[in-house]
């Protein structure tokens, strides 16, 4: 009894402290993400529960051949959608921090609010109001674009198969990037001002500063952006499934639209499991690629 | 780095990119507005307004009379929300301190097994989650707690809850923040002959309040806008949230654009005045890594 009595005296406090934590993260993550690997493997029906299926990877192999290979598609238009994205948003935040850096503090946090406000809205609210910029006839993208004289028969945004994706990705475009302007503009405030001051006695401009100090400086900063920008842009759904709830002859499915779809419309658990674990593939090589690619040249 | 000293034209330029993409980043929510507060019917009009032309509330009127449940949705958004809420600013910062200062066997081997499911997305969860609680009954809209016969919390929105729970961002959040503090004041306390719980809740917890400010913005913001989650486990429109009800609109009311945009509108003010209240902390709270958006 002794050893036991001093332990929990020792480390009692320590695993009481951890218990909420430990309990939800196994009951409704840990353990969720394994079973979800079993029933990758398997065929689930509430009425049998799960059964085994021959092979055993069939449904590795269905997650790509259902409905004729909608969710190879579906796998590009992510990746299209992930490089548009992420390239625009980490290049405008980068810029939009550089601007915002040399202003005094208050027009700082003026602007930062102004480009943060829309990321505290509901997905969901922003796609829907997409959804009607898009409009055909009375939205606002044709509307300005005729005053502007660029287009003179209304564009058919989001009901064209062939531009809808094009439509998806310039909304996303056009938002401006919150956490990136953050982030790069604390990076940036970090920087000594000594290093600045060294640079101008040697006569440097603000591009040669900003070219040789700064962007350097931000490197881990970049990193981290892109890393989470890219899993963000893998796991669109909201606002797909807001601004084109049908879906245009399958032109907007992304990776999660089809899990939602294999999993919550047709009822194929086996499937969508196995197509979640596609995107979490995916996910993975992504980060472990681009933190790679960091540590290979860091020069500080 | 001064700006002042930039000849005219190019601190013109400076100020055109950077009021451009205000212009291009609010420009949406204020057109959701405006569309919201004039008075639009079922007949399309002609061309988008871009000022509320008559101002009116009648589009929120006849929101509020069609779409029965809004406000019930709005009562659960906030429920499902607070809870959540609650339940991490307690007991993340009560496992962030163990994690952060305090040695005990197992200790790295957890923390390492958390980690390693931060990369996970969510979407390998759905399948199993669903289930379980389906086979749990918590997709049965019973009512579960109810204050002079006004429904709090049905058994359906527990479906949302227990999973909520499980996030584990706010942990890694306060474990870092807690590691920054100095040890010398808990070491004193005991000294003192402060009990363990006393040191976490008279040394620890004043000095994390930065930290919590943080997370539970952070974990409102994010229960509030939750979306595919909600969507699949949510059956009936009485225990909708905000979220998925507004998200139905679209289809219950195809055409009636002024009841759209008046759920839409309505749906994310909230979220713009508690922004505009808690600001400070809501950019700290992105510079302590606590959100993406």
């Amino acid at each position: 009894m002794k050893p036991i009595s001093k332990f929990i005296r020792q480390h009692g406090w320590s695993y009481l402290f951890i218990l909420p934590t430990i309990a939800t993260f196994s009951i409704f993550i840990l353990l969720p993400v394994l079973s979800s690997l079993v029933m990758s493997f398997g065929k689930y029906t509430f009425r049998d529960g799960l059964v085994p299926i021959t092979p055993f990877y069939k449904n590795y192999v269905d997650a790509f051949t259902t409905q004729s290979g909608v969710f190879v598609g579906a796998i590009k238009n992510t990746l299209i959608y992930s490089i548009f994205t992420v390239t625009t948003n980490i290049f405008v935040g980068l810029i939009l921090a550089s601007l915002i850096q040399p202003l005094g503090k208050r027009l700082q946090n003026v602007f930062r609010a102004a480009y943060y406000l829309p990321a505290v809205t509901s997905a969901v609210v922003i796609g829907m109001t997409w959804r009607y910029i898009y409009n055909g006839q009375w939205g606002l993208a044709n509307f300005v674009l005729t005053k502007l004289g660029l287009i003179t028969e209304p564009i058919r945004w989001i009901s064209d198969p062939d531009i809808a994706l094009g439509s998806v990705i310039l909304s996303a475009m056009l938002t401006v990037p919150a956490t990136a302007v953050v982030l790069f503009s604390a990076a940036m405030g970090a920087i000594p001002n000594e290093y600045y001051e060294a640079a101008e006695l040697d006569g440097a401009g603000p591009i040669r500063k900003w070219w040789n100090i700064t962007l350097p400086l931000i490197k881990s900063v970049t990193l981290y952006l892109v890393v989470l920008y890219t899993i963000a842009s893998f796991e669109v759904f909201e606002r797909i499934y807001t601004m084109i709830p049908s879906g245009v002859a399958n032109a907007t499915e992304t990776i999660v639209t089809q899990v939602y779809q294999q999993g919550f419309v047709q009822f194929n658990y086996g499937v969508a499991a196995a197509q979640a674990f596609v995107l979490f593939v995916m996910i993975a090589s992504v980060a472990v690629i681009q933190f790679r690619s960091l540590r290979s040249d860091v020069q500080y | 780095m001064r700006i002042t000293s930039r000849p005219l034209i190019q601190r013109i330029l400076v100020w055109l990119v950077l009021l451009g993409a205000a212009l291009i980043s609010l420009f949406p929510m204020y057109w959701l507005f405006v569309m919201a507060l004039t008075p639009i019917g079922t007949i399309p009009p002609s061309e988008p307004y871009l000022v509320p032309s008559p101002f009116s509330f009648s589009n929120i009127a006849r929101l509020l009379t069609s779409a029965k449940d809004y406000g019930r949705w709005a009562v659960n958004s906030i429920v499902i929300a607070v809870v959540v809420t609650l339940w991490h600013t307690i007991f993340d910062t009560m496992s962030g301190y163990a994690f952060a200062k305090r040695d005990f066997p197992g200790r790295n081997v957890l923390f390492g097994l958390i980690l390693s499911t931060l990369m996970i997305p969510a979407q390998v969860t759905l399948v199993p989650t669903y289930v379980v609680t389906r086979q749990l009954g918590l997709l049965e809209s019973d009512p579960l707690i109810s204050i002079n016969g006004f429904q709090l919390l049905s058994v359906n929105s527990l479906a949302v809850i227990l999973p909520g729970l499980a996030a584990v961002f706010g942990v890694f959040l306060m474990r870092q923040y807690i590691q920054t503090l100095p040890s010398e004041l808990e070491d004193a306390a005991r000294i003192d002959g402060c009990s363990e719980l006393q040191v976490f809740t008279n040394i620890i917890l004043p000095l994390c309040v930065p930290a919590v400010a943080a997370l539970s913005i952070f974990s409102f913001v994010r229960n509030w806008n939750d979306f595919l989650w909600p969507l699949i486990v949510l059956r009936k429109s009485i225990n909708y949230t905000l979220t998925v009800g507004v998200a139905g609109l679209q289809g219950e009311f195809s055409t009636d654009y002024g009841i759209i945009f008046a759920g839409a509108a309505l749906a994310a003010l909230p979220m713009i005045i508690f922004f505009l209240m808690f600001q400070r902390y809501f950019i700290e709270g992105v510079r302590m890594g606590a959100l993406k958006g």
